[in-house]
């Protein structure tokens, strides 16, 4: 139920009268149409007007209407917040004043009206205007007479966003007493609220709230100001905001006295208070709260004050507690004690309500009915009940992990054995460490309690394999013609290979150089073979050869050794080599070559400069050694001197082209 | 811990070892070799890579259905330690390995039962295809075969051994400027 009062709260500003007035002049201004001229049709000029006219009115009706739907009717209003609103601002005063707008608004209404049929008469431009003018003048002066209501809502709106923001049906503790009993004492002590105390009478002069937490719930505690033993009519404001919050709030009444009669009234004077305003406290829990006992206690008091505040305790119920806001004796116990009564009287209150009915038949409470006369008391081991309670002292006591842990060198030292823990058929297997591969299969996925009938089942099945000769191998055994066209087939394709090798040699040599025939070197050793290799008898090809070589002088004493020889020194070989060869060009060659051999150069250098200068044939040995060592190295980068730097390819393409890093090279 | 299987090929992954990948929908894939890894994000379909497991059984290159595969499982009952079990596992373990193995050739064995015959067929076409190549046929059995043509068989064999000649001693002409 908030949320009328934060309505309340949120009343937007009332304009002043001549505020209003500009605001909403200005905005006509603004809003409408400002260009005309007399040479215009007259509709456009009348409409021109009567826009302004009815902008104007319609703007009036707008402010005013917010202003009296914002304002809330009083009669709508919890009774509480209606009549605390009639002691504050007076009903009749408020009503009036809002009346009177909504007159006003009417009377706007009617002018605009009126004048808006009169300017569809107007001939001219200056007719029209005239009309616009009278009329926006008869509305300002409706206005303006609005000063008064308006001030006066705009008053009334800044005192009801400064009041305390009261939930009239929460859980509410109401502070009420003669002035300066200690009610603001009590509030500041129970709650977080700061009311100002200060040792005269009326220092609160209107509703205070403040706060609280009990029980987990939210409870509002209202502080108000003193009130004085006169009749009603003769209240003031002041008072009169404690009687309507005692009067309309359901809650718990608090009655502070003051036994000490240091508030400037008699005792006898506080309970004659108590009773004249008792009426007001039909249907609630009331407590009697006897404050500042640290000065003043009941026993302290004479008889006839005793029996006084006794007369009051006595008829109702009416609670007595006592307390000390100065020495903080007994508050607490103040306020759990009406705290737990609000919420008995709360639940009470809504039990006897009639709504109680649609919840009550929902609710079943389901009460187990004995089923015989068999006494079922609770069954207590005798183990737990002989248990005795952990005592840190006890050198008897049970041992925990922790004392374990202390014997065992203390923590970081001793490590907890889970494994003592494990429930396993036999305690002996706890230390157990369990294989957890074998053969590079996990141990844990065969591991099933089934295993060996499972396994036996398996050997049964393989026996049974066995005997019907799953395993038996039936290798095809070859006859002797199948396995002879196996061995040919077999040569036939190493040959085949052979024949592809070469073929591949042949493609490959085709794209690099050839020796010319001239240079090339064959001997008849090498004929033979490859003849003898495919099967042809090439003796007597041998034998002409011979013959031919011996008739040319070629050959000697060293026929046989021809192969030796061509290992040896290339250079003879190749002489031999090519003279018992039949082609004709390797024989010239040979013989242009023998020539050479015999007969120098005629230019050629009369010394070998080579070795010149070196003593012995030792030395000359060792220069060769050391020159054929220094070109091992350019002689097989094929460089043509030492001072060849060439590079050959800059940029080979095998090693440049195709993908690379992680993709494909297969393109290469 | 547990040796896992390679999500794309089935090889063992052993604990430390090959990498994992958890989709979104927190399926965990794991992959031996990044070689595996590449290649399943390629969003390649393992069945049909010739080199994976899961193409080898598909295409029925591998034992699939056998007894012998039936012990080794993941199962979901937990089964608490009992040393007899354990050990009745771990000799199971061996000798169902042995009995896989066994399989595993014979199976082999009767998927390969079909190439002997096409083998002797493929011998048969060969000889009687190509017989002139065969070297065993030595000049005197061919002579005996056609010896009408004395005058050509010499010359062409002289010919290619010219040939051969050309080509088998490349290092001999190397060396001769020296």
């Amino acid at each position: 139920m908030s949320g009328p009062v934060k309505s309340l709260k949120s009343i937007a500003p009332v304009p002043t009268a001549t505020d209003f007035l500009d605001i909403v002049l200005s905005k006509t201004q603004r809003k409408t149409p400002t260009v005309i001229h007399k040479n215009f049709k007259i509709s456009r000029i009348r409409s021109f007007y009567m826009r302004k006219v009815k902008f104007t009115q319609e703007c009036f009706n707008e402010k005013l209407d917010a202003i009296l739907s914002e304002f809330p009717i009083l009669d709508n209003l919890h009774p509480f917040l209606s009549s605390l609103m009639n002691v504050l601002y007076d009903k009749n005063h408020y009503k009036l004043a809002l009346g009177q707008l909504n007159t006003a608004r009417h009377l706007i209404d009617q002018v605009s009206k009126d004048y808006i049929r009169l300017m569809k008469f107007g001939d001219s431009l200056y007719r029209c205007k005239q009309l616009k003018r009278a009329a926006m003048g008869r509305m300002a002066t409706v206005m303006r007479r609005q000063k008064d209501p308006l001030a006066y809502l705009e008053q009334v709106r800044q005192h009801i966003a400064r009041l305390p923001s009261i939930d009239p049906t929460t859980r509410t503790l109401l502070i009420c007493g003669y002035p300066n009993v200690g009610k603001s004492s009590f509030i500041n002590k129970i709650t977080r609220a700061d009311v100002d105390v200060q040792p005269y009478a009326f220092t609160t002069k209107s509703l205070f709230v403040g706060h609280m937490d009990y029980k987990y719930l939210r409870w509002q505690v209202i502080d108000t100001p003193g009130i004085l033993d006169h009749p009603l009519e003769e209240m003031n404001t002041i008072e009169m905001q404690s009687i309507t919050a005692m009067a309309h709030l359901r809650s718990a009444i608090l009655y502070f006295m003051d036994l000490s009669e240091q508030c400037g009234y008699t005792v006898e004077a506080q309970c004659k208070l108590f009773s004249s305003i008792k009426p007001l406290f039909a249907n609630k829990p009331v407590s009697i709260v006897f404050n500042k006992i640290d000065v003043t206690t009941f026993d302290d008091l004479t008889e006839e004050k005793k029996k006084a505040v006794q007369e009051v305790l006595a008829d109702g119920d009416v609670k007595d507690m006592k307390l000390s806001c100065m020495s903080e004796e007994g508050i607490m116990d103040v306020r759990n004690q009406v705290c737990e009564t609000l919420l008995a009287h709360r639940v009470d209150t809504k039990m006897r309500g009639s709504k109680i009915n649609s919840v009550v038949n929902r609710i079943h409470v389901a009460q187990p009915k004995p089923r015989d006369d068999v006494e079922r008391t609770a069954q207590i081991p005798d183990v737990v009940k002989q248990r005795k309670g952990y005592d840190k002292e006890d050198p008897e006591r049970r041992k925990l992990e922790r004392d374990i842990e202390e014997a065992n060198g203390g923590t970081g030292v001793y490590s907890v054995d889970l494994h003592k823990y494990y429930l396993l058929e036999n305690d002996d297997w706890k230390k157990d460490t369990m294989p957890e591969f074998l053969n590079g299969h996990n141990v844990a996925d065969f591991v099933d309690p089934d295993i060996e009938e499972k396994l036996e089942a398996l050997e049964r099945e393989e026996e049974k394999l066995e005997a019907e000769g799953f395993y038996n191998s039936d290798e095809d055994i070859l006859d002797s013609e199948e396995e002879e066209t196996r061995a040919n087939a077999e040569a036939i394709r190493g040959q085949n290979n052979l024949i592809k090798l070469k073929s591949q040699d042949q493609t490959r040599k085709k794209k690099s150089a050839i020796m010319p025939r001239t240079q090339q070197s064959r001997t008849l050793s090498d004929m033979t073979a490859d003849l003898a290799s495919k099967g042809i008898d090439a003796s007597n090809i041998e034998g002409r050869a011979i013959a031919l070589a011996k008739s040319k002088g070629l050959v000697g004493k060293r026929k046989h050794d021809d192969v030796e020889m061509a290992e040896d020194d290339e250079g003879a070989s190749d002489e031999e080599g090519m003279e018992v060869d039949e082609d004709k060009q390797s024989s010239k060659k040979s013989k242009g070559v023998a020539a050479a051999d015999k007969a120098a150069h005629p230019r050629a250098p009369k010394k070998n400069r080579a070795v010149g200068g070196l003593g012995s044939k030792a030395n000359e040995d060792q220069a060769k050694k050391y020159r054929s060592l220094a070109q091992r190295e350019p002689a097989r980068l094929s460089k043509a001197s030492e001072s060849d730097r060439h590079i050959q390819t800059t940029k080979p393409k095998w090693m440049l082209s195709g993908k690379r890093k992680m993709g494909t090279n297969s393109r290469r | 811990m547990r040796i896992e299987h390679c999500y794309f090929c089935s090889g063992n992954v052993y604990p430390g070892h090959g990498t994992a990948f958890v989709r979104n929908d927190s399926k965990y894939f794991r992959f031996c070799s990044s070689k595996c890894h590449k290649n399943f994000k390629m969003k390649r379909n393992p069945r049909k890579l010739r080199w994976t497991k899961a193409f080898r059984k598909a295409a029925g290159k591998e034992m699939t259905i056998d007894s012998t595969l039936e012990f080794e499982k993941r199962r979901h009952v937990p089964v608490r330690y009992n040393r007899q079990l354990v050990a009745a596992t771990l000799k199971a373990m061996n000798r169902v390995g042995e009995i896989r193995k066994r399989r595993e050739v014979a199976f082999w064995k009767n998927r390969m039962a079909a190439n002997s015959q096409r083998r002797k067929l493929a011998d048969k076409k060969e000889v009687s295809k190509s017989i002139n190549l065969l070297p065993g046929i030595k000049a005197s059995a061919k002579a005996a075969a056609s010896a009408q043509t004395v005058k050509q068989k010499v010359k062409v064999p002289a010919k290619r051994s010219n040939l051969a000649s050309a080509g088998g001693s490349g290092q001999k002409m190397s060396m001769d400027m020296d």
